[in-house]
């Protein structure tokens, strides 16, 4: 009996895996263990988190393959990884290595600024950020197996992320009420391709698994994303730059979980020590803003 | 019959949904009182680790333990069939599960993520097309174990009295063939 990998059906079944989970940014051995203590159903391994790429300025690449094997043999739960947009050595390097995600993400800086990644030439899966419906379809055309409204990485301010879902999930709905002669059209606006703008609209969802990203800090922003229909999120700089980072991640676990019921998210927000401190999006210079890279 | 979906995290709205289309009422499980209330219980795919611990956290891991071992039909596909056997093979550092099932398996024992795979087999006699996402197999079963189904030459479909695992996703697919197996032969009375 034969067996194929690489399918679309095992890249996607996998994200389905992940749902109802977060999942953390780590850039050690005893962080990774730390998330997995902690309840994170994977794990992003990267060598400096979103906050401090943008402090620290300068060209952000992949992580050294030593660092990312180190983690995943520290832990037994999936390890991600990010490759800069458009860089598909980067994402055969990471493939080597059998990471189980790549991130194409905008955190890093791009390696191209006119084309994604041909993520259909790989066996590994691929997760890419969206800011509104057209961006994520147009991933999932390129081959994305799992979307994640991208926020505004590095921040701790959710709006942005707050933004992204309300506008994806605002498209949506529109998609479902259009007549079915006029989604050539909304296919033409949405800058997608007409198959998947049709999908979206019977279905009333994407094809795919949508997660939340960029500036989640707290149980309650995780909640808040969870309740505005993400399907699980990521928490970057959220956890390990705050004062007590296995409690704040288990919190955040705990919130992902329990998203409807304030009691719960009141028991785990109580005395988690310091945040991280944060930067209002709207103080970011515009040519600064990770979210508006991707095309 | 109402039958329970453990919604700690993983892909447990496809299992309810799956059930509901066999014709029965499926309720999400985060609570001991959901617990309580109903007649069958599916453990669904996701992360092993991040479920045990969402499941002591919130103390429902003694009472699922408790609730298996008095009988309930319990069905665990992928981590759910982790959750169920008596010994764990790389798990996570002092890994712990419901048990239930006299079985020993290995976590992710067919590899990573771009080792995952789709396969046909046949599941009592029943030919089937089955995903395989990070999957455990079953290493070594007790005496009263059943083996249901084989892939790549290990058990990956397993029954004991009224547990049932897989290794693979059939909520993933729109094959209710397993979940009617489940229904029909572990819940027959309930």
């Amino acid at each position: 009996m034969s067996e194929t990998t690489g399918t679309a059906r095992v890249k996607r079944g996998m994200a389905e895996m992940l749902k109802g989970g977060v999942i953390m940014d780590v850039v050690n051995v005893e962080q990774a263990r730390i998330a997995e203590d902690a309840g994170a159903c994977a794990v992003m391994a990267l060598e400096r988190v979103p906050a401090d790429i943008r402090a620290q300025g300068g060209v952000a690449r992949m992580s050294d393959p030593d660092m990312i094997e180190a983690i995943q043999a520290a832990v037994s739960i999936p390890v991600m990884a990010k490759v800069r947009i458009g860089h598909f050595v980067e994402a055969q390097i990471i493939e080597s290595l059998g990471v189980d995600y790549i991130d194409e993400s905008e955190v890093l800086t791009p390696a191209d600024y006119t084309n994604h990644i041909d993520k259909w030439n790989f066996k590994i899966p691929f997760v890419c950020g969206a800011t509104n419906l057209g961006e994520a379809l147009r991933r999932i055309n390129e081959g994305a197996a799992m979307i994640r409204s991208k926020g505004e990485a590095g921040t701790g301010d959710v709006s942005n992320a707050m933004m992204h879902m309300r506008t994806i999930g605002a498209e949506i709905r529109r998609l479902s009420s259009l007549r079915e002669d006029e989604l050539y059209v909304a296919a033409k606006e949405l800058q997608a391709p007409y198959a998947l703008v049709k999908e979206v609209a019977e279905t009333g969802k994407l094809p795919v698994v949508l997660f939340t990203a960029g500036g989640i800090a707290t149980p309650a922003d995780a909640a808040l994303m969870m309740q505005m229909g993400a399907d699980g999120v990521f928490v970057g700089s959220g956890i390990f730059k705050s004062g007590n980072p296995a409690q704040r991640a288990a919190a955040c676990v705990k919130a992902t979980t329990f998203y409807q019921d304030a009691k719960v998210l009141a028991e785990v927000s109580r005395g988690l020590g310091e945040a991280m401190v944060g930067i209002n999006v709207a103080d970011i210079p515009v040519p600064h803003r990770l979210a508006d890279r991707g095309w | 019959m109402k039958v329970g979906v453990l919604a700690l995290q993983g892909d447990f709205r496809e299992h309810i949904l799956a059930t509901t289309q066999c014709g029965h009422e499926a309720i999400e499980v985060r609570r001991l009182s959901e617990l309580e209330s109903v007649d069958a219980l599916i453990l669904p795919g996701g992360e092993s680790t991040t479920i045990v611990h969402l499941a002591k956290t919130f103390q429902l891991f003694d009472p699922i333990r408790k609730r298996i071992g008095d009988g309930l039909p319990v069905y665990g596909s992928c981590a759910g069939m982790i959750l169920l056997a008596e010994h764990i093979l790389d798990g996570a550092q002092g890994q712990e599960t419901f048990g239930g099932l006299d079985i020993t398996v290995r976590r992710n024992a067919f590899g990573r993520q771009v080792d995952s795979f789709e396969s046909e087999l046949e599941f009592n006699g029943k030919k089937m097309n089955a995903v395989f996402i990070r999957s455990p197999w079953v290493e070594q079963y007790g005496p009263g174990v059943q083996v249901l189904a084989e892939a790549a030459g290990h058990a990956v479909a397993v029954c004991e009295g009224k547990v049932l695992a897989t290794s693979f996703h059939p909520e993933l697919t729109s094959n209710l063939e397993i979940h009617r197996y489940f229904f029909e032969e572990m819940c027959k009375g309930r």
